[in-house]
């Protein structure tokens, strides 16, 4: 299951969502954001996203992982909008009967989305905003 | 001969265009590097950009990638989702 939300991400219903009878195992990654950027306090932060494509995009990683990992339940959650630091970007939870395969799936899923779902972040200080890893 | 396409514009590409959105028109032919470098002419400053990816509708499109009339093309800057 994935999702995009302009809401606060629940973690507990996430984790909740990935409950299985089968599962010896399940694995959460939280996404959260630091408060320093070279040297720079971070105020907020504001993520966009190309939603239908970035469905998309999330729909073919979680295919993937379950195609190569044997796994119970997928759920993913990507937050939109503005949020402060330490807030949860995003959450990846995986369970599995086995942790080997909840772990390298987790792992997968969350490397991959960084690199293909379009989504992106902006880091808000108190003297300006930068579009990360926009410029070489 | 020539067609319009919707061209949706994210993240910093939004800053650099001044908008969200637009309708332009191509020549019919037109693929995805093409497209590209008339965005470039238009807007320079997408060239100091670390990358400048296309999707037509929804999809990830190489450079060879032919569009078509009606397309719906985003302008992908860097992702840094997650």
């Amino acid at each position: 299951m994935v999702s995009i939300t302009d809401q606060s991400i629940d973690i507990g219903a996430l984790q909740r969502s990935v409950e299985d009878d089968g599962a010896g195992g399940t694995v959460l990654f939280i996404g959260t954001t630091r408060d320093v950027t070279d040297g720079r306090k971070v105020v907020a932060l504001e993520f966009e996203a190309y939603k239908p494509m970035a469905l998309r995009e999330l729909e073919k990683i979680v295919q993937y992982a379950r195609e190569h990992w044997q796994v119970r339940h997928i759920s993913v959650t990507h937050a939109v909008g503005r949020l402060a630091v330490g807030d949860p970007a995003v959450v990846v939870a995986v369970s599995a009967p086995h942790r080997d395969a909840a772990f390298e799936a987790c792992r997968y899923i969350i490397d991959t989305l960084k690199k293909t779902v379009p989504i992106w972040k902006k880091e808000i200080f108190s003297d300006g905003e930068v579009w990360v890893n926009a410029h070489p | 001969m020539f067609m319009t396409i919707n061209v949706l514009l994210f993240g910093i590409t939004v800053d650099i265009a001044g908008k969200r959105r637009m309708a332009l028109e191509v020549e019919e032919g037109c693929n995805v590097l093409q497209l590209r470098r008339s965005l470039q002419e238009m807007y320079p400053e997408l060239v100091s950009l670390r990358s400048l990816t296309l999707a037509v509708n929804n999809e990830y499109a190489p450079d060879t990638h032919t569009l078509g009339s009606g397309d719906e093309v985003a302008i992908i800057p860097p992702v840094s989702g997650g």
